[in-house]
C-alpha cells in the first residue's frame, strides 16, 4: 500500500532531498523524536513547526492510565541521563479520543503510536483500538515491558514472547507494525529475526538501557525506583552496532535510535542500516534538537557528497 | 508553551551572600519571563542536563535606564537574578563562573505565581533558598497596591539571605532561625503563629476568607492578617505552612527534572486533579491543588 504521507522537503541545497522510504511509506525526512522525550507533540506546537519533523512518536501508552514511578525520575550521567518514569501516560483511550487526533489537527506527518502493555492482551487491546483511530500511522509496539503474566521478564527479553506479542498484534493491525526492541538481551538479532518471522512490518531500536546510579553523600540510589534506563551519547556506539547487526540480518525496515544527537549521528546510523532514526534523550537538553539536526542536514550530507538518503547502508 | 526562549546570557555579577549561596546577576533577552515564580534551565558546559533555578528578580530593559554596551544582542537585553546554593557538580561549576562569562538558558518556564488570588494581604513564607522567587513576587504584590508581609526561615543565621532585599521594598519582614541565631526561634511555622499573637495585641485585623468559603480564619484561636499565603522552601516545611493557614494558598515545588519544559514526565508530582507536571502545569499549585 503506497502511502504519501508527506510533501517535498524544501531543503534549502539545491541538489538535496531529504525524503526517506519508510516500508510503504515516504517520510519528509528520517528524524523523529523518539517516544518518550516529545510528549504527544502538542506541547512543542508553540516551540518550533512541528511539520518540519519526519515523524512524531508520541509518549509510551496503557490500556489504562498509569501515574508512572515515584520521583526522583532523573538522574544525571556523563554523556547521557537515566530515566525510571514508568510509562505515566493518560491511558489508549486518551491517545485514540483526544491526543492523536488533536495532533493531526496541526501537523501532517507520520504520526506514531508507542503502545506498551503488561500481557499480551493489553497490547492486543491497545493495538486495535489505535489501529482503528485514523489520526495514527504506525504502530510502535515497546518490547521492554515486563510480561507480568510470565514471571515479571521483559517481553522483549525472549524472543518467543517478542513473537507471540508480534502476531498476536499483527491479527488485529491493518496498520504498519515496528516492534521496538530492548538492547538488554545477549542477542538481538536473534530478537530482530523473531519478530521479523512473526510478522513484524519494521523494526525500532534500540530501547533504553537498564542503568543505575548511587548518591555517594546520601548513600542511597538516585532514582527511587533505584534503576531505570539509560540514554544519551553515551549509548550511541551500542545502538549503532545493534542497528548494523540487525539491518544486516533482516529484510524488514529499521528505525534506528540511541544517543542520537547531531545531523552526523542521522548519517551514521543511516549508513548502519536505518531507513529512519529516532532522537530521542537530546530532546531533553535542547527543545529545538529535532529542528536543528533537520537544517543540518542539508550542508552535512553535501560534505559527504550524499544527495539522497536511501540505500545508505554500507 | 509559547513562551519558551533559548539563549545565551552574559554574567554580569556574582557573590556569595551566604555560605556556599550565590546572588548571580546576569544581562540577556528576559522577555519570557512574564512573572514571578518562574524559573529558568541552565546550561553548564560539561553537565548532560541543565539545572533549573528559580527567577529571583527580572529587570526589563526599559526599566533600567541608560542602555550599557555589555551584550550584543540585538534587542536591549534584561537583567535576571537567580539566587542558588551549591547542590552538587552543576551548581558548584557555576558558582566558579565570572563577569563576562556566557550561559545558554531555557526561559519562560513554569507557571508562575497567580498575585490575583490575593485580594489585599498576602503572607510570604520563605525556607532557605525557597526566598528566591518570593523577592520579585514581593514587588508585583506591592505595585497592585497590596499589603505584603515576609518570613524567611532559615537553619542559623549566617545562612540568611536577602532579608535586605526585602525590606528595601518597604516589606515587614519576620526572620526565624532554626537554632535561633536571630529572630524567632524555631521554623517558620512558629513566626507564622507570632504573627497571630500580635495581631490579638491591637493591630487591625483583615476578615479574611477562608478556604472553605467562611468568615475570619484562626490561627490558635487569632484572626490572621492576611487573607492569601504564597510560599516555597522545603517539601514539609510547605506542608507545615499550608496546614497551619487558614486561608487558601500558593506553594511552588521543586523536583528533580530532565527537560524541565513538559514533556519528558520526570517530574511528576500527585494533585487532586491526578498526576501534574512541576516544570509545566507547575511549579506553583495551591494548597487545595495539592491536598495539602
Amino acid at each position: 500500500m503506497e502511502k504519501q504521507i508527506n510533501h517535498t522537503a524544501s531543503s534549502g541545497t539545491s541538489n538535496c532531498d531529504l525524503q526517506v522510504r519508510l516500508g510503504d511509506m515516504t517520510l519528509r525526512n528520517p528524524v523523529i523524536p523518539a517516544s518518550g522525550t516529545f510528549g504527544f507533540g502538542l506541547e512543542m506546537k508553540d516551540v518550533f513547526d512541528l511539520n518540519l519533523l519526519g515523524g512524531i512518536s508520541l509518549k509510551g501508552t496503557t490500556r489504562e492510565a498509569r501515574f508512572g514511578n515515584p520521583t526522583p525520575r532523573i538522574a544525571e550521567c556523563r554523556e547521557g541521563m537515566i530515566n525510571s518514569v514508568g510509562l505515566q501516560n493518560p491511558g489508549i483511550d486518551a491517545l485514540v479520543g483526544e491526543k492523536a487526533p488533536a495532533l493531526r489537527a496541526v501537523y501532517d506527518g507520520c504520526i506514531i503510536a508507542n503502545i506498551s502493555g503488561f500481557s499480551v492482551d493489553e497490547y492486543v487491546d491497545c493495538c486495535r483500538r489505535a489501529d482503528a483511530c485514523k489520526a495514527i500511522d504506525l504502530l510502535e509496539i515497546n518490547v521492554s515491558c515486563p510480561n507480568v503474566h510470565g514471571g515479571g521478564m521483559a517481553f522483549g527479553t525472549d524472543p518467543k514472547m517478542a513473537a507471540e506479542v508480534t502476531a498476536a498484534v499483527k491479527r488485529v493491525a491493518s496498520k504498519p507494525v515496528y516492534i521496538k526492541l530492548s538492547p538488554n538481551v545477549t542477542d538481538i538479532v536473534a530478537m530482530a529475526c523473531a519478530c521479523e518471522e512473526a510478522g513484524a512490518d519494521g523494526l525500532v531500536l534500540i530501547n533504553t538501557l537498564l542503568g543505575m546510579r548511587i548518591d555517594i553523600r546520601r548513600r542511597q540510589p538516585v532514582l527511587a525506583n533505584k534503576m531505570g534506563g539509560f540514554s544519551g551519547p553515551a549509548i550511541f556506539p551500542l545502538a549503532l552496532r545493534m542497528v548494523w547487526q540487525v539491518a544486516h540480518a533482516c529484510s524488514i525496515p529499521v528505525i534506528g535510535c540511541g544517543g542520537v544527537a547531531s545531523a552526523e549521528d542521522v548519517m551514521e546510523m543511516m549508513m548502519a542500516g536505518a531507513s529512519a532514526v529516532e532522537v530521542g534523550a537530546e530532546n531533553l537538553r535542547n527543545p529545538y534538537a529535532c529542528r536543528d539536526i533537520i537544517e543540518a542536514l542539508p550542508r552535512v550530507m553535501a560534505s559527504l557528497g550524499i544527495s539522497n538518503l536511501n540505500d545508505l547502508m554500507i | 508553551m509559547g513562551r519558551l526562549n533559548k539563549s545565551l546570557f552574559a554574567i554580569v555579577s556574582q557573590r556569595e551572600v551566604a555560605p556556599r549561596s550565590f546572588l548571580l546577576q546576569l544581562e540577556g533577552d528576559t522577555s519570557a519571563i512574564t512573572g514571578s515564580g518562574q524559573f529558568v534551565q541552565v546550561a553548564l558546559p560539561g553537565r548532560y542536563l541543565r539545572r533549573p533555578i528559580s527567577v529571583c528578580n527580572v529587570t526589563a530593559p526599559q526599566d533600567l535606564g541608560q542602555a550599557d554596551n555589555l551584550t550584543r544582542t540585538s534587542g536591549r537585553p534584561g537583567r535576571l537574578t537567580l539566587l542558588y546554593k551549591i547542590m552538587g557538580a552543576g551548581t558548584d561549576q557555576m558558582a566558579t563562573m565570572r563577569p563576562g562569562d556566557t550561559l545558554e538558558l531555557l526561559t519562560g518556564l513554569g507557571n508562575g505565581f497567580d498575585t490575583s488570588a490575593c485580594r489585599e494581604k498576602a503572607l510570604l513564607v520563605g525556607g532557605g533558598m525557597g526566598v528566591a522567587p518570593l523577592y520579585l513576587l514581593a514587588q508585583e504584590l506591592l505595585a497592585q497596591g497590596k499589603q505584603v508581609q515576609v518570613i524567611l526561615g532559615f537553619n542559623q543565621a549566617s545562612e540568611i539571605c536577602l532579608e535586605d532585599e526585602f525590606r528595601a521594598l518597604g516589606v515587614e519582614v519576620l526572620i526565624s532561625t532554626a537554632d535561633g541565631s536571630r529572630g524567632v526561634k524555631g521554623f517558620v511555622t512558629d513566626a507564622i503563629k507570632t504573627l497571630a499573637e500580635q495581631d490579638s495585641a491591637g493591630r487591625s485585623t483583615l476578615n479574611a476568607i477562608s478556604s472553605d468559603g467562611s468568615a475570619s480564619p484562626f490561627v490558635d484561636g487569632q484572626t490572621v492578617p492576611y487573607d492569601y499565603f504564597y510560599t516555597c522552601g522545603p517539601m514539609v516545611m510547605m506542608k507545615a505552612v499550608c496546614a497551619l493557614c487558614p486561608t487558601e494558598g500558593q506553594a511552588s515545588l521543586e523536583e528533580r527534572m530532565g527537560c524541565g519544559f513538559g514533556i519528558c514526565y520526570g517530574c511528576t508530582v500527585a494533585t487532586q486533579d491526578g498526576p501534574r507536571r512541576v516544570c509545566a502545569d507547575g511549579p506553583v499549585f495551591t494548597k487545595t491543588q495539592l491536598g495539602w
